[in-house]
């Protein structure tokens, strides 16, 4: 599908790293102005099988702000996102070209474990596992070979993940006792548990009531702080409700990245500009 | 358009009314065999079944305390043998498998599943016997546990492969191992329905008489250790059920319902201990 439509909508890649170097999207920026960079992104090429699904995408994500990543279904913009703590490679004849520096170092030279542990991940649906909350939490901790109080870390995770005060009499019932909101907050907890520098949010909001995806939104916006966050997202209001950057990827391309504010209100490519308004996606 | 309404209502009913009575059917069948079993076993059943040995032909009483104690023995061999393998195997196809081999290995083991036990109990025989000389528990162990292995690979196999693949990528983006995935998070999920099918694998083979005809064979002594001719209820009431003695009869009858008590309590103990164990994993 993307092999056939992209030949008659071809102009040349916007590489996107100068863009997000602007200095007027510096200012957007807000309290990151002179954010440093997590990820470098270049040339990033990958393929299910045979088929292409990105196309020399290059972007930078800036350290400590929120990304989105917006576009219409089957853009990329999961794939993109999975390629960032190499999760594709849990998926069969796969194969990507290109660079994906994390903190200068190249990520596929990297240890996997490692990079993953710094590199958090929280899916479309909750996935808590069939176990206790407090073992959900642990998990991460447990298998990285965690010496400390195991309880405090938990604790804190929790707390950072907005459900403490919600769950602290039910510790030790399963996961599954939660609503989704909550499962999906727990979820957040579970990666935060590990303390990764980068958080990386694949739709977490896609099976959530408003109200809790409100708290997610919320949530986002604290973690900010203590780390990067890269969102992908249906919901363009969501993207720009929350986010420092946003790129938009259209066919296995970036059409444009740049931050949330000018690219939702002067978006400087007409295929951007159809889709935030609503003509296409 | 009446007549057709009618015969629509009909053929509801007539469609209803016979899965009705299919249903009646398959469960009575299994409820006349129970209650049978229970009126002729009860009756037969007494104290001395479960203490004394075999008493010699013509003399009244006495029990099968030893084939008790060898049906047991055999099952906890065959355990042995047959759930690591084929668990691991389960494992092996559902988390590792390629496309063609895994192929293989499947076919492969339906078609052991499809073998005759009599098939593999001259494959026991062949391997086990012949080299020793003479039967034994060992050999009866080994003959039970081949026939357990295609149950437990494609039960293990079948629930882990239920398991959503959300919950694996939950674990390894958390920078775990898939065999530490698969040990913590996949295996754990379905360790129930794992259970479930290994307890069918061991109430099949603890009925199973033909591989033990002539591997563990039997006797009408204890037999110490794993090393001689074992005495297992199923070949004991094969044995008993074809003499011409009405009190070897009523032997046979209790002999079947012990067995079958026997694979109701294994079921019972597997489970509670699954229970327990889960509900102090969340602790």
């Amino acid at each position: 599908m993307v092999g056939t439509m992209t030949s008659h909508i071809n102009p040349p890649v916007i590489t996107t790293a100068a863009r997000t170097h602007d200095p007027s999207a510096g200012a957007a920026l807000k309290d990151t102005a002179n954010a440093q960079l997590r990820f470098h992104v270049a040339g990033l090429n990958f393929f299910y099988g045979a088929k292409q699904s990105l196309f020399d995408v290059n972007l930078e994500i800036p350290a400590n702000c929120i990304t989105a990543l917006i576009g219409p279904s089957g853009c990329g913009k999961s794939t993109f996102l999975r390629t960032l703590n190499r999760m594709q490679e849990t998926v069969r004849h796969t194969r990507v070209q290109g660079t994906v520096l994390l903190d200068g170092q190249s990520i596929f030279d990297m240890d996997v474990v490692r990079l993953r542990r710094r590199v958090g991940m929280v899916f479309q649906r909750p996935n808590p596992f069939p176990k206790s909350i407090f073992e959900n939490v642990a998990y991460g901790l447990r298998i990285n070979g965690f010496r400390g109080k195991l309880a405090d870390r938990v604790e804190h995770s929790l707390h950072r993940a907005a459900l403490w005060d919600e769950v602290k009499d039910v510790l030790h019932k399963s996961a599954y006792a939660l609503s989704g909101g909550q499962q999906q907050r727990l979820c957040i907890a579970r990666a935060l548990a590990v303390d990764p520098e980068v958080l990386l949010l694949d739709e977490p909001c896609s099976a959530l009531d408003p109200i809790s995806t409100a708290k997610i939104e919320e949530l986002m916006l604290q973690l900010r702080s203590a780390c990067t966050v890269v969102i992908v997202t249906h919901n363009m209001q969501q993207a720009a409700r929350v986010s420092d950057v946003a790129a938009f990827l259209l066919e296995g391309k970036v059409v444009e990245c740049r931050p949330t504010a000018q690219l939702f209100t002067t978006p400087s490519d007409p295929r951007t500009e159809a889709y935030i308004t609503g003509r296409f996606g | 358009m009446t007549l057709h309404l009618r015969w629509r209502k009909f053929v509801n009913l007539l469609m209803l009314g016979l899965t009705g009575v299919c249903v009646t059917v398959a469960v009575s069948t299994l409820l006349i065999i129970l209650g049978y079993l229970v009126i002729h076993g009860a009756r037969s059943l007494s104290w001395s079944f479960f203490t004394q040995l075999p008493k010699p032909v013509g003399e009244a009483g006495g029990g099968m305390a030893n084939a008790i104690l060898g049906s047991a023995k055999l099952i906890f061999l065959a355990s042995c043998i047959g759930i690591p393998i084929g668990c691991i195997t389960g494992i092996y196809l559902a988390e590792f498998g390629g496309k063609t081999f895994s192929f293989l290995v499947r076919y492969t083991t339906d078609l052991l599943n499809g073998v005759p036990s009599i098939v593999i109990g001259i494959f026991a025989y062949t391997l086990v016997v012949l080299p020793m000389h003479h039967f034994s528990a060992l050999a009866g162990g080994f003959a039970l546990g081949v026939m357990m292995i295609p149950i437990a690979v494609r039960s293990t196999e079948e629930f882990l492969r239920a398991i959503p693949r959300s919950l694996r990528e939950g674990s390894v983006a958390l920078g775990a191992s898939k065999w530490k995935t698969i040990v913590r998070v996949v295996i754990p999920a379905a360790i129930g329905g794992i259970t479930t099918g290994i307890m069918l694998d061991i109430a099949r083979v603890a009925g199973e008489t033909a591989p033990l005809l002539f591997t563990a064979f039997s006797n009408r002594y204890w037999s110490p250790g794993w090393n001689q001719p074992t005495a297992s209820l199923p070949v004991m009431i094969y044995t008993y059920a074809i003499a011409p003695y009405d009190d070897w009869h009523r032997q046979a009858w209790a002999a079947a319902l012990v067995l079958l008590a026997l694979v109701l309590l294994t079921n019972i103990v597997a489970r509670l201990v699954l229970y327990s164990r889960r509900s102090s994993a969340s602790r």
